[in-house]
């Protein structure tokens, strides 16, 4: 079927830019309710992975009572494989800028905040050109709206969206207990919304053109188009805008180089797809009644025949080891065990059975940790190890 | 009040406040549910992760000690899925954790022994992580051993320095599996901002951080038929002992106390209370000249208000964080040092005894007393004034080590000399105790009549609010002391160094007119000393606290000048409070001491 399929490819996001200012000043004419009406009907879902609904979020934060309240660009792309924010942030920063001031006024917020990604110094001097021209046509229209950049020092936890206030307060980046949502407590206790960049750029989007052309793409659940970063074993790797609901089979014979063996589907922290479910799987938010359906926060990973899954695992085990913030138990002492575990079992110093224990103590890890990333550190050693337990043994 | 929200515990309805946390829910149906980096005094962290519950249709487990209850929740606090994963957490606990039981310090008052007896972790799947760590003891400092061995990271200690103290001298450092407990550029305590005031002690639940003990060099002097070993033991002490020998919180056991370290062979068993009452008649005394100097004489070079200065945390506190407010402290030692360096001159002159063979051992509520007994200005008596400072743990093990049946054991009196003391100096060991003991007697010192209080009970600075305050107006004082009349003396009481920096700042941006300041680096006073028994949680100070009043309304005599050993030794000694002799032995000069 494959030489006949064409696999959807949408163009918003790296187009259209230019009409930003008449985006803004025409959603301003609008009613908070109005706005927050059109995102909740696009049915448009987190684009950083975890896919919360984005027209609740801003509704939860419009409905919060306080006189200040913020709206947070994360920036902070830090999973493995995923590279889409420094591109829509080097493309198309107004995009992004728009929809922080669509936020602030539908929610009521003044200050907007970049949470830029530490090794993305480079760019920070166009985006602060960007913001500055973006000020001043907000003054201009005598809109009162201030976006800043926060640099980030390279932790990926930071990515984590209380973690990030955390360290945007100038504390130590770690996950705060939920409740309460940064809805309601967010940074600096204030009700705060936290989008992902390519979120926003999608919010933009729908102001842009309305809900209906960004809901008629997709399947039920998962509407809209998303931004992939494909890197790995494939002949073009690179950044593609598909619409969501794909099948990975559909995927593969697009982006794989005739010989691909699994693809790891939303980075480190994601979830690993051998050959033999590349037909059953879709690419989008779960809720889909058949088959399994993974999310992404962009990440593609193709690996052929050549790799080494043991490898693979213990490069993202290694990666937690030392990306995991370290205060709750699970994640800090689970991965270290996930890790040496491994090792032990491939030199032979642990039997192969101990993997069954160790697929135990990853369920453990996802029911138990602390934040989101905790709850997901061990995905991609349960999908390596139940798809490629022989590779781990010999 | 809001309404009640209904949830089920394993199936059981319970009626609730609403923002009740699910752990506390469960406490108040009767169902226990494990904690380990909970802790009363703390903020909530919710990071170890061993109060996890499941809460139907979650997929995903919840921390008891995080989440608040919503009506209607169904909560299992003992499901399938939270017995293997609160196990599984405990291993995990465990295979990074030094679990060398039978050589630890804590052994048998360790939170994460408690939990590993509990759910029987009798073998060790896991793979054992610390022997691929580079740990390292830091033994540096004279009060406290921080071992990362056996930390769980459960943050209590950071916690305590950061939120309970505001001393930040214990930080969480590095992610991953390199996250530890250290300090300012992982120097030793002994380097740091560190108080040694050992709240991170008593807060942790494990053996990473414990007191230094000088037990085994304390069993060697009374050993040595050549040495005169004297003890003496802090107003605080007597009622806290008996929670590490199976009384409960509260129990007042001085007669016992006595009793047990005569059998344990000190050669003098004499109180601190003594120079409790001391201390009062310098520094009271002191806050009279002062206030002469500054309302009579307008001396700029005298400071008021004046701050207390018993508690060698705050001192070591004020050194660090306000150095350029040293003057306004008490000269006076506290009375641990006033009687160490009173029992190698004075008591060495009158039991005819060579200093050098007295070997002076105290019994303190604190760890950082140990780091006072080693400072440097602490040897007025020619010789080291306090030779071994045991905190009460110490002592209750060394209690235990002797055999003592201690609840047997019949009341005895302390020895004579040193050892009497009156209701005042009893109340040093509570917030808010040298402020009254000291009201009692510059009160009457001034005016001749008693404090106005109903028996002699000044209740405005008791109990166990962050900061008190109160005043007292001088009406008709004796004549000697006429520029005191009208004067409306304004006290403060802070406890917790988190307050102590409240009144602090206070000061330093001239809001509070104060003219005097008890400060206490501990929570509740001495009777929440870092040397105290363990646990520690508001409710145990406070029964503390009740038992240190009751001891106090059960005394003869009540007021520092009052105590016939307190007269005898200006009579037969000291001549008078501030006098020459006195500022030789026990008045002292404190250190600036840099932040960094």
């Amino acid at each position: 079927m494959s030489n006949n399929y064409q696999l959807k490819r949408v163009d918003f996001i790296f187009k259209n830019e230019n009409d930003w200012e008449e985006v803004l000043s025409k959603n301003l004419s609008h009613t908070p309710q109005e706005l927050i009406n059109e995102l909740i009907s696009s049915e448009l879902k987190g684009r950083g992975g975890a896919g919360f609904p984005t027209g609740l979020k801003w509704k939860l934060s419009a409905e919060a009572v306080d006189e200040t309240k913020y709206v947070i660009c994360n920036a902070d792309e830090g999973e493995p494989g995923t590279f889409k924010d420094r591109e829509i942030l080097s493309k198309v920063p107004f995009k992004v800028l728009t929809a922080m001031a669509i936020c602030g006024y539908v929610i009521g917020a003044k200050i907007g905040t970049i949470y830029l990604r530490g090794e993305y110094f480079f760019l920070q001097p166009e985006l602060n050109k960007a913001i500055s021209e973006f000020k001043y046509y907000c003054d201009e229209i005598k809109f009162d709206f201030t976006i800043n950049i926060f640099m980030g020092s390279g932790a990926y936890i930071c990515g984590e969206e209380t973690a990030l206030f955390e360290s945007m307060e100038g504390k130590r980046g770690e996950p705060r207990n939920k409740p309460p949502y940064p809805s309601s407590y967010g940074y600096m206790g204030k009700p705060t919304v936290i989008n992902n960049v390519e979120t926003l750029a999608h919010a933009y989007t729908i102001f842009n053109f309305g809900a209906k052309r960004f809901y008629d793409l997709g399947v039920q659940y998962s509407r809209g188009s998303k931004l992939y970063s494909v890197s790995g074993d494939t002949p073009k790797p690179g950044i593609y805008e598909l619409e969501l609901g794909m099948s990975l089979s559909d995927f593969v014979d697009e982006f794989g180089d005739g010989d691909t063996k699994a693809v790891q589907v939303g980075g480190a922290s994601g979830f690993l797809v051998p050959r033999k479910r590349f037909n059953e799987t879709t690419i989008g938010f779960q809720g889909k009644l058949t088959g399994i359906s993974l999310p992404t926060g962009g990440s593609m990973m193709l690996f052929n025949s050549s790799r080494s899954m043991f490898n693979v695992l213990d490069n993202y085990l290694v990666f937690f080891n030392e990306e995991s913030c370290g205060q709750c138990t699970p994640c800090r002492v689970g991965c270290q065990q996930l890790l040496r575990g491994i090792k032990a079992v491939k030199s032979g110093e642990k039997n192969a059975q101990y993997l069954d224990k160790l697929l135990r103590l990853a369920e453990t890890m996802q029911y138990t940790a602390k934040c989101g990333l905790g709850q997901s550190v061990a995905n991609s050693f349960s999908s390596i190890v139940e798809n490629f337990r022989e590779e781990m043994i010999y | 009040m809001e309404k009640k929200i209904k949830i089920t515990i394993n199936g059981e309805t319970v009626e609730i406040e609403p923002g009740t946390s699910i752990l506390d829910a469960a406490r108040q149906a009767g169902v226990i549910i494990p904690t380990l980096c909970f802790h009363k005094d703390l903020c909530i962290a919710g990071n170890c992760r061993v109060c996890v519950i499941e809460i139907a249709g979650q997929k995903r487990l919840s921390a008891a000690c995080a989440t608040p209850c919503e009506e209607g929740m169904e909560i299992l606090t003992n499901s399938f899925k939270v017995r293997n994963s609160r196990k599984h957490i405990i291993e995990l606990l465990l295979s990074e954790h030094n679990a060398d039981c039978t050589r630890c310090y804590k052994n048998g008052n360790c939170e994460l022994q408690n939990l590993a007896s509990e759910y029987k972790i009798m073998t060790q799947d896991f793979i054992r992580l610390v022997p691929f760590k580079n740990y390292t003891i830091d033994m540096f400092s004279p009060s406290i051993i921080k071992d990362d061995s056996k930390c769980v990271r459960c943050q209590r200690c950071v916690r305590t320095c950061a939120g309970l103290q505001e001393v930040n001298a214990l930080t969480v450092a590095y992610k991953g599996d390199k996250m530890k407990i250290t300090t300012f550029f992982e120097k030793t305590l002994n380097d740091v901002v560190c108080t040694n005031c050992g709240q991170c002690i008593i807060h942790c639940p494990t053996g990473a951080l414990v007191e230094k003990n000088y037990i085994e060099e304390v069993w060697d002097a009374i050993a040595d038929k050549s040495k005169h070993v004297i003890v003496q033991t802090a107003p605080a002490v007597r009622v806290g002992l008996g929670e590490e020998l199976g009384f409960e919180p509260g129990t007042r056991l001085t007669g016992k106390m006595v009793a047990a370290l005569k059998r344990l062979g000190f050669d003098a068993v004499m109180d601190t209370d003594f120079t409790a009452d001391l201390t009062i008649m310098e520094e009271g005394t002191e806050l009279l000249m002062r206030l002469k100097s500054v309302l009579v004489d307008h001396d700029p070079e005298v400071k008021l208000p004046m701050a207390t200065s018993c508690s060698p945390g705050w001192i070591k506190y004020i050194e660090h964080m306000y150095p350029d407010y040293l003057d306004y402290l008490s000269t006076c030692k506290s009375p641990q040092q006033m009687f160490g360096v009173l029992a190698k001159t004075y008591y060495a002159k009158a039991r005819n005894l060579q200093p050098e063979s007295i070997v002076s051992v105290s019994i303190m509520p604190c760890t950082a007393k140990k780091f006072e007994a080693n400072r440097p200005e602490m040897h007025a008596s020619t010789y080291r004034d306090v030779d071994y400072v045991l905190t009460t743990r110490e002592l209750a093990i060394m209690i235990k080590q002797a055999g003592i049946d201690f609840v047997k054991l019949e009341d005895m009196h302390f020895d004579r000399l040193m050892g009497e003391s009156t209701g005042a100096g009893v109340i040093f060991g509570a917030t808010g105790g040298v402020m009254e003991a000291a009201l009692r007697t510059v009160y009457e010192l001034v005016t001749g009549r008693d404090v106005p209080f109903e028996n002699l009970n000044v209740t405005p600075v008791r109990g166990m609010e962050g900061v008190k305050e109160t005043s007292i107006l001088i009406e008709n004082p004796l004549k000697e002391w006429s520029f005191l009349a009208g004067v409306e003396l304004k006290c403060a009481i802070a406890h917790g160094l988190d307050n102590a920096k409240k009144v602090m700042d206070s000061i330093v941006s001239g809001e509070s007119d104060y003219h005097f300041i008890e400060f206490m680096a501990c929570p509740g006073g001495c009777l929440g000393g870092g040397g105290q028994p363990i646990p520690t949680n508001p409710e145990i100070r406070l029964k503390r606290a009740e038992a240190i009043y009751a001891e106090d309304a059960g005394m003869p005599l009540r007021k520092s000048h009052q105590n016939p050993e307190i007269i005898k030794i200006y009579k037969d000694f000291l001549e008078k409070p501030l006098g020459e002799k006195s500022h030789q032995l026990l008045h002292t000069r404190y250190t600036t001491r840099k932040r960094y």
